[in-house]
């Protein structure tokens, strides 16, 4: 959950929503019916929407439409609006970086309508036999466990927002539009579902909110979430992006958040969030309690670029769940 | 004719000079010239020197924490000064204009500054800077359009960098406006840096530059990262934690300044300290 999501449900008002949890998709097409949704396109195959909720990373080519992450829900209409403007095609593959409403929102329309009807296809491999033809929804497993089981106070995602085809390891592949995607599960970074999408040919990674570019990387401690994880998601990040010429462009990198980077903005992000952490475990250490540590402003220097004062995700929230997260438990 | 008619074609011919484009004004290459900001520019500021940068307490808490070391990890090995901080180094500097082919209006002045092999554009065509969620880039999005003989330039879309390369940064927040001018074989090139995250006022420099065609070789700057630490832990990022930079105050002992007068931030301007003020005798 991020700013913009935080924004609607500041002023929004939230109603009973039988399909969605009730605090994750409020029903109220106010703000998104003044919202301008916009495409840029990154390179290769690959198109970045802005302004849904989290960032949407749109593939497209001859054999279709693939999808990372779909938004809030109330933006869907307008998601499938900006993706035709794209393609014509079927959206065949959803990839959801993580079970937050404003980036799997939009599962349950984008995979009913922004697929086309369902139908039966012959599968080859087994002569007579037919199967229903559906968009296919990918995602972590605990992403599935998370969006079918109802957590305290709140309602389960429908079912047919629910992930079709889920991964218990590390790393998952498809090969679509001639361009093999790779999918990597970072342990317990911003959530415990993670995924990071590597569009190989277009040469593009899609990171949701492991990496963003307008606030502290949230640690969602509730939902499985750590500072190390974050850490070791940012670095692997950085792995798999390469740039062209003095550390500019080359792997264009589509965070979960923001604007467009490259290596380099990952890297100073990722350099600002160890920092951060070394001086909170150097407090940890010498036994200073949460408060002092709060007291001693250890995001000082990177307060005026990231902290939103009064805003969802302060410095202080920030350093209260890493504080909490390095904190051995007892 | 009356003296009322003479002034008024005088006015008309000097309105007329001023608004004339000045084409190829600046086309050639061009060597820096040192004497400003020298100890700074060549040898390299010293650790611990913030003096004369309006800066934030932010980022003197930046500064505080760098580590030199940092520039060994792999991916800080090739980065390149951003625009505002890029003419202040040793550099050679090539500039042109660049035509359209069949109405042959100016569409944008290209600089390439050797260092970091950049080459830079300056759209001329009045063409609009990108949306806030584009890529920002070393050398950002740049406008240009004349003042008279002056071209006046303004830059957004920048990546993070220095401010000073002693650690003090530059955010990715940062946008610029420039002025060139030129005085014979002389240019100036005056830069006028906002900072809402690491400044508290705008900081405004100048470099001056020689026009200089017969320069030899010295164009590229080939950079490829290399394992520089071996063994050293994964993701570590060297920095200094808080009061613990032993060479904070190095700069500031040898030269018998109050560790205050270095630094930096507005109220310890030069002129201030000298007065007593903002040293913490005030």
């Amino acid at each position: 959950m991020y700013p913009e999501y935080r924004k609607v449900l500041e002023t929004a008002k939230i109603e009973s929503a039988p399909a969605a949890p009730s605090t994750a998709a409020p029903r109220s097409q106010r703000n998104s019916e003044n919202t301008e949704l916009h495409i840029l396109p990154v390179q290769g195959n690959v198109y970045m929407l802005v302004g849904a909720g989290g960032n949407i990373t749109v593939q497209v080519g001859s054999t279709g439409v693939l999808l990372v992450d779909t938004g809030l829900a109330q933006y869907s209409d307008k998601v499938i609006a900006a993706i035709r403007t794209l393609s014509d095609k079927p959206i065949h593959y959803i990839i959801n970086t993580h079970v937050h409403p404003d980036h799997v929102g939009g599962n349950e329309t984008l995979a009913k309508t922004g697929g086309g009807s369902a139908r039966e296809v012959t599968l080859v491999n087994t002569p007579g036999e037919t199967a229903a033809y559906s968009v296919q929804i990918i995602a972590h497993q605990n992403v599935f466990d998370r969006m079918s089981a109802a957590a305290a106070g709140q309602k389960p995602y429908p079912e047919s927002a629910w992930p079709t085809d889920t991964y218990l390891g590390t790393e998952k592949e498809v090969y679509f539009n001639g361009e093999a995607v790779q999918m990597f599960h970072p342990p317990a970074a911003h959530t415990d579902g993670d995924t990071i999408a590597f569009f190989r040919r277009s040469d593009v990674v899609s990171t949701g909110d492991i990496f963003v570019t307008n606030g502290y990387p949230i640690i969602d401690l509730k939902n499985g979430g750590s500072l190390q994880g974050e850490i070791d998601g940012l670095n692997h990040i950085l792995d798999l992006a390469i740039p062209a010429h003095h550390e500019e462009g080359g792997t264009y990198i589509i965070p979960g958040h923001g604007r467009l980077c490259d290596e380099f903005d990952v890297l100073e992000y990722r350099d600002m969030v160890t920092i951060v952490r070394d001086r909170i475990q150097a407090m940890i250490k010498k036994g200073l309690t949460l408060d002092q540590v709060k007291a001693a402003r250890p995001t000082l220097d990177y307060d005026p670029r990231y902290n939103t004062p009064g805003g969802f995700w302060t410095a202080d929230m920030f350093v209260e769940a890493a504080y909490k997260s390095l904190t051995p438990t007892k | 004719m009356n003296n009322v008619t003479l002034l008024r074609l005088a006015g008309a011919a000097l309105l007329l000079a001023a608004t004339l484009p000045a084409q190829d004004l600046f086309d050639g290459e061009w060597s820096p010239l040192h004497h400003e900001d020298y100890n700074e520019r060549i040898p390299g500021p010293d650790l611990g020197d913030f003096a004369g940068l309006p800066i934030n307490d932010s980022a003197r808490a930046f500064a505080e924490s760098w580590d030199a070391s940092r520039l060994t990890l792999q991916e800080h090995q090739c980065r390149v000064h951003v625009s505002p901080y890029i003419y202040h180094g040793p550099l050679h500097l090539r500039i042109w204009e660049e035509k359209d082919p069949t109405t042959q209006q100016l569409i944008a002045i290209k600089n390439y500054i050797s260092t970091y092999e950049q080459t830079r554009t300056i759209w001329m065509d009045g063409r609009p800077h990108p949306p806030d969620y584009a890529v920002h880039t070393f050398m950002g999005f740049s406008t240009g359009k004349w003042e008279g003989n002056i071209l006046t330039v303004y830059t957004s879309h920048i990546k993070q960098g220095w401010a000073r390369r002693n650690g003090l940064p530059e955010s990715d927040q940062a946008t610029m406006t420039e002025h060139f001018l030129r005085h014979g074989n002389i240019m100036t090139h005056v830069t006028i840096l906002s900072d809402p995250v690491y400044l508290s006022e705008p900081l405004i420099r100048t470099d001056d530059f020689l026009l200089d065609d017969k320069q030899l070789g010295g164009w590229l700057w080939p950079c490829e990262y290399v394992e520089e630490i071996l063994m050293r832990p994964k993701g570590a990022v060297p920095n200094y934690l808080p009061g613990q930079n032993k060479f904070l105050y190095e700069y500031a002992d040898k030269h018998k300044l109050p560790h205050a007068a270095v630094m930096g931030g507005a109220v310890n301007y030069v002129s201030r300290i000298s007065k007593g003020v903002g040293n913490g005798e005030d």
